[in-house]
């Protein structure tokens, strides 16, 4: 069976066409599933593995009891970031707290360790947000 | 649920370093040794702060 440029992935020709339009929808689908833009976008190795990867460390922090809770206020700004950053996950934030994991136990040994995982999953998603606009923008491949 | 600090450190450090790797760089071969300089960072400045800690605590 002959093989067509079209139908390998952008990351195996080593180079992406820039699609300007597929942006808004990609940075969407990128904020509700990690590593989902980048499939929509045709990057599906990265994007497996961004899921896997942030799904992973999301998971493990929630295995170490953290609770995933918003402060909301400025009089504690680092458990507002912390917040958001959880929520920046996506939909295994909301998966989680729908499966009874949001109490979280601060008593746990682990709990602070539970809040560095979820949290920094979240910021990391993000930035796989940002890397998805510019790869639909071309400034990256 | 993984209990031991160390463990800890290192998973977190592993995951966070590969994250990094894929976004910031494109050769497989550059991806490697940035992921593994970020990975030794990360468990490097861990250890040394915990150290100083100790120190510190007496």
């Amino acid at each position: 069976m002959q093989t067509t440029s079209s139908n390998t992935e952008p990351e195996q020709q080593g180079q992406s066409i820039p699609r300007p339009a597929a942006a808004l929808p990609a940075c969407v689908i990128g904020s509700l599933v990690p590593g989902g833009g980048h499939v929509f976008l045709g990057a599906r190795q990265r994007g497996a593995f961004f899921f896997l990867a942030l799904s992973g460390l999301f998971g493990l922090g929630l295995s170490m009891d953290a609770r995933l809770a918003l402060h909301a206020g400025l009089d504690d700004p680092l458990a507002l970031v912390i917040g958001v950053g959880q929520m920046a996950i996506g939909l295994p934030y909301l998966v989680a707290r729908a499966l009874g994991f949001a109490a979280g136990d601060i008593r746990s040994a682990t709990f602070d360790y539970g809040i560095a995982f979820t949290s920094t999953a979240g910021l990391l998603n993000v930035l796989v947000v940002l890397d998805v606009i510019d790869i639909a923008l071309g400034r990256k491949t | 649920m993984i209990r031991s600090h160390l463990l800890n450190l290192l998973s977190y450090s592993a995951l966070v370093a590969a994250v990094f790797a894929v976004l910031l760089r494109r050769e497989p071969r550059s991806r490697l040794r940035f992921g593994a300089m970020v990975f030794g960072a990360f468990v490097l400045s861990a250890l040394l702060a915990g150290w100083l800690m100790a120190q510190v605590r007496g």
